[in-house]
């Protein structure tokens, strides 16, 4: 009996690879044709990818993106797990970056204090912005989906409103930049030294610890147990004892809280304040990296690094001549066939079992009835 | 039995005069629908073996057989959902394959199946055009056609009502009204009264009889012998996959039908020595509960309902569907907040107490709907284990969960109440109905619940879980349990309750004594026919029981 459930167990994961490996292959062809379509040869490309994207410059370039993308990955897992769909990510990372920034620049406090103020200023803005949708959401139940879209525009247009030299920015010597008052040296997150390869992000080490963190209380606690009950079947969770509104405001905080640490590594270990070309489009990057991943911790990981790869390869597709716009297709077929793939997994995976059990049992039953006879 | 067993299954019923007036479709004429030798096998399992039936024209043809016996099987490859590994299909005389269900329609063969198939946000008129908007299209037309056939089976369907505000019955004769709207000859309907009352069932059954009447073929899927005997013109016995043998129901009592459907007698619900204590369990007084029904209209689904049920009694409420039985369940359970009226369990006064306070304080719940309410359908059976006594051992040790022990305790759950399952690992939907139930049951009983609402405890489970299931609230009941009981099968709740409560239109119209009251004279009690404490008369068949 032990050997057939560990044997189930066991095709269960062979499912969830399955999937994925599924998707990059598909996406994979559809590339292929489609470089071929531009009468270029598609293989010297794909070569290209691999040695360049296994150099050790571009190995700590695609860490340090993954790290922002792994963050933004998570904060849509958790509402992804909670049947939310936290389409604000991207509001309230952008929003979060820049009050922090400015908060950041107008402190001058020894980095220990000045760097947790900065994130936790960062969380609490992302925290404030995201709840605004789960209230509404379970006082009006206005959908989620469609107040974080509004949110997201009027974060930007917030941002443009302040972000001007007499208010919370300023113009820069040349004259020519508004940005936040710089950060001062000693709020900069520690960076490691990979030599010539480059600044590897000291906040990869925070993006683990919120990897660690969510598994935990996802799998570990009761209060994950319970956003995953109301994910899973919301009547289920409220019969069980969940209360399923105080759950959708609390799990959508926490969503807001993960988006405000989005910023946190371009802010704290590159950029160091907020201007116009701050990154654009994570919490968006984030709901692909989240699909991609299935939501789980190590899953979004991976596929956090698979778009750091995937951006820092057809970055070099120029230099061999190669469009570089072919990454926007990579990555749309990807997500494309992974959302198809999971399904027919998915669909396939429970009736498999189902089939199985029912093969179990039945032998069970011929078992103790050739004994009963006998 | 051995009048029954010696009917081969492949000896053709001959022709035979027909005293009920009924079947007045000639027999000569080729039969609805004919299988020969179907055999399905599933990697590793046979679900069906050798099947021969025959379902003669405009007649009732009952399919009986335990849960797992293989009716659901054989229906889905009738209906085209699945596909024979060997065997033929006859239609009308004519052979049949089917690679769908659209093919299966095209014939003429409609499904109601057991779970309703309807979109809840939609109205009747809606749900019934939806997928066949090419035959009457979608408005006027559609609404007549409708009509049409609401009024000449009496079905009493309104076009514009919303299905989510319907009850049981009425979705039930929505998806009929689908089905013939779509122009089916050979209606199939998998267990179609586990969800009705007496009345309802008599109503149901008189649909089936003028559907008959129209020559249409009914093949009704059933486990509750005296209904199949009584509405089915041929009744044929499913047992491990096979057909055992037919049986006329004419000559036939349950019993022997029983014997022929599980090899052995049937389970009795009867509860001989009285448990009843004098403590007071749980307290409900002057609950009131107001909510907006179908018309728009804002109802009282709950009028000042007041009952005790004291340590070691079992309560139960019988009552049509949708007559305020499910508020009562849900305003107990702290799902819906009532108006007004006070809840007291055990002496606490647990009125606006979350429902997981109540949970904690003692309540087990076993739902309605054990789908919606009672499980994570995708989730394996430890989680399932843990839902609803998340902040309770074994499940957890203060905020953190302790899945080991909620593993180790769910192994335990399933040797002890018998689920049949491989293991642990694999989600509540690969189990049976029966099985998902035992496992319910066995996660609300091992919290020793001072209180169990069973809605429905025995509700689409086979016979072998139904016997246990009462077996265990029996048990529970000894230690000193109250139980409040709602169920639609009356046999069920006169058998196992020590008082009787008759519910209609929201409030608490009756109550029998469950030693003397017989489940007709209880039926007219639940139409509102008669109120206040029902006395048994002895001239209306107590012999009945």
């Amino acid at each position: 009996m032990k050997k057939l459930t560990s044997r189930i167990d066991k095709e269960k994961l062979l499912l969830a690879v399955a999937a994925p490996v599924l998707a990059l292959v598909a996406a994979l062809v559809v590339t292929a044709l489609i470089i071929l379509a531009t009468g270029k040869n598609p293989f010297p490309a794909f070569n290209d990818m691999l040695s360049y994207g296994s150099a050790s410059d571009s190995q700590v370039y695609i860490l340090n993106k993954a790290t922002t993308y792994y963050l933004a990955g998570i904060a849509v897992a958790i509402g992804f797990r909670m049947n939310l769909f936290n389409i604000g990510v991207d509001g309230q990372y952008r929003l979060a970056a820049f009050l922090a920034a400015v908060v950041g620049g107008a402190l001058s406090l020894p980095g220990i204090v000045q760097i947790p103020i900065i994130i936790v200023v960062a969380m609490l803005v992302g925290a404030m912005w995201s709840a605004v949708a789960g209230i509404l959401k379970v006082t009006r139940g206005v959908s989620e989906v469609i107040s974080t879209i509004m949110l997201n525009a009027i974060a930007t247009a917030i941002i443009a409103y302040l972000l001007q030299p007499d208010r919370l920015g300023q113009l820069d010597e040349a004259g020519t930049l508004v940005s936040t008052k710089p950060l001062p040296t000693s709020s900069w997150f520690f960076t490691m030294d990979m030599g010539p390869a480059g600044q590897l992000w000291g906040f990869i080490v925070v993006a683990v610890l919120v990897g660690v963190a969510y598994w935990f209380t996802l799998g570990r606690t009761r209060f994950g147990f319970d956003l995953r009950a109301v994910g899973q079947s919301e009547s289920a969770a409220a019969a069980s004892g969940a209360n399923v509104k105080k759950m959708i405001v609390t799990s959508m905080i926490i969503s807001g809280a993960v988006a405000g640490l989005v910023g946190m590594p371009t802010l704290l270990n590159d950029s160091h304040q907020f201007d116009n070309s701050f990154p654009l489009g994570l919490g968006f990057t984030g709901i692909a990296i989240a699909l991609l991943g299935r939501n789980h911790p190590v899953g979004v990981a991976l596929a956090a690094l698979l778009w750091g790869y995937l951006e820092r390869t057809t970055g070099h597709f120029e230099v061999i001549g190669y469009d570089k716009e072919i990454l926007g297709v990579i990555q749309g077929v990807i997500v494309l066939c992974v959302v198809i793939a999971y399904e027919l997994v998915r669909r396939y995976g429970l009736k498999r079992q189902q089939q199985r059990v029912g093969a179990e049992l039945a032998a069970q039953a011929a078992k103790t009835e050739t004994e009963v006879t006998a | 039995m051995a009048q029954c067993a010696s009917r081969l299954p492949r000896k053709l019923p001959a022709p035979r005069s027909c005293p009920r007036g009924e079947c007045a479709i000639n027999a000569s004429s080729p039969p609805a629908v004919e299988l020969r030798g179907i055999t399905k096998r599933f990697p590793g399992v046979v679900a069906n073996k050798d099947i021969d039936i025959t379902v003669r024209k405009g007649t009732v043809h009952a399919l009986c057989g335990e849960n797992g016996a293989g009716k659901s099987t054989l229906m889905k490859i009738l209906y085209g959902m699945q596909k024979p590994d060997e065997g033929t299909i006859t239609i009308d005389g004519a052979q049949a394959s089917f690679s769908s269900p659209a093919d299966a329609i095209a014939l003429g063969i409609g499904m109601v199946h057991q779970h309703f198939m309807l979109a809840d946000n939609l109205t009747v008129l809606e749900n019934v055009v939806l997928g066949g908007e090419k035959l009457y299209g979608i408005g006027s037309r559609a609404r007549n056609k409708i009509k049409e056939i609401s009024d000449a089976y009496g079905l009493g369907v309104r076009p514009d009502a919303l299905v989510e505000d319907l009850g049981v019955a009425d979705r039930q004769r929505v998806e009929i009204l689908k089905v013939l709207y779509r122009g089916a000859r050979t209606l199939i309907l998998d267990e179609p009264t586990a969800v009705l009352v007496p009345q309802e069932v008599e109503a149901l059954f008189d649909n089936l009889r003028e559907l008959k009447a129209e020559g249409l073929t009914v093949i009704f899927i059933s486990h509750k012998l005296g209904e199949v005997l009584s509405v089915a013109d041929e009744i044929t016995v499913i047992r491990r996959g096979t057909t055992v043998g037919t049986a006329d129901p004419r000559s036939t009592t349950t019993k022997q039908l029983a014997e022929l459907m599980v090899g052995s007698e049937l389970p009795s619900p009867e509860t001989r020595e009285s448990t009843v204590t004098t403590v007071p369990m749980l307290k409900v007084d002057g609950l009131r509960l107001a909510a907006t029904d179908p018309d728009g209209v804002v109802r009282e689904v709950l009028s000042s309902v007041s009952f005790t049920i004291h340590k070691g009694e079992v309560l139960g409420i019988a009552g049509v569907e949708g007559n305020g039985q499910a508020e009562l369940v849900e305003a107990i359970m702290g799902m819906r907040i009532p108006d007004g009226g006070v809840i007291t369990l055990d002496t606490t006064d647990i009125s606006t107490a979350p429902t997981r306070k109540r949970r904690e304080d003692g309540i087990g719940y076993i739902p309605e709907d054990r789908h919606r309410h009672g499980l994570l359908l995708e989730a394996p059976l430890w989680e399932n284990r843990i839902l609803g006594h998340v902040t309770e051992k074994p499940n957890s040790k203060g905020a953190l969960l302790d899945n080991k022990a909620a593993r180790k305790d769910t192994e335990r759950i399933v040797r002890e109440y018998d689920v049949r399952t491989p293991g642990i690992e694999v989600t509540a939907a690969s189990l049976s109905g029966g099985n998902q139930q035992k496992l319910i049951v066995g996660r609300e009983m091992s919290h020793n619940p001072k209180l169990l609402i069973a809605a429905h405890p025995t509700r689409g489970v086979d016979v072998g879980a139904q016997a246990q299931i009462w077996d265990q609230i029996r048990e529970a009941r000894r230690e000193g349990l109250a139980v409040l009981l709602i169920s639609a099968d009356l046999d069920e709740l006169i058998g196992l309750s020590d008082a009787l409560r008759v519910m209609y239109r929201g409030r608490l119209v009756a109550d029998a004594d469950p030693a003397t009251i017989t489940p007709e004279e209880l039926g007219s009690a639940m139409t509102g026919a008669a109120t206040g404490h029902l006395e048994h008369q002895e001239n209306t068949g107590g012999e009945d029981r």
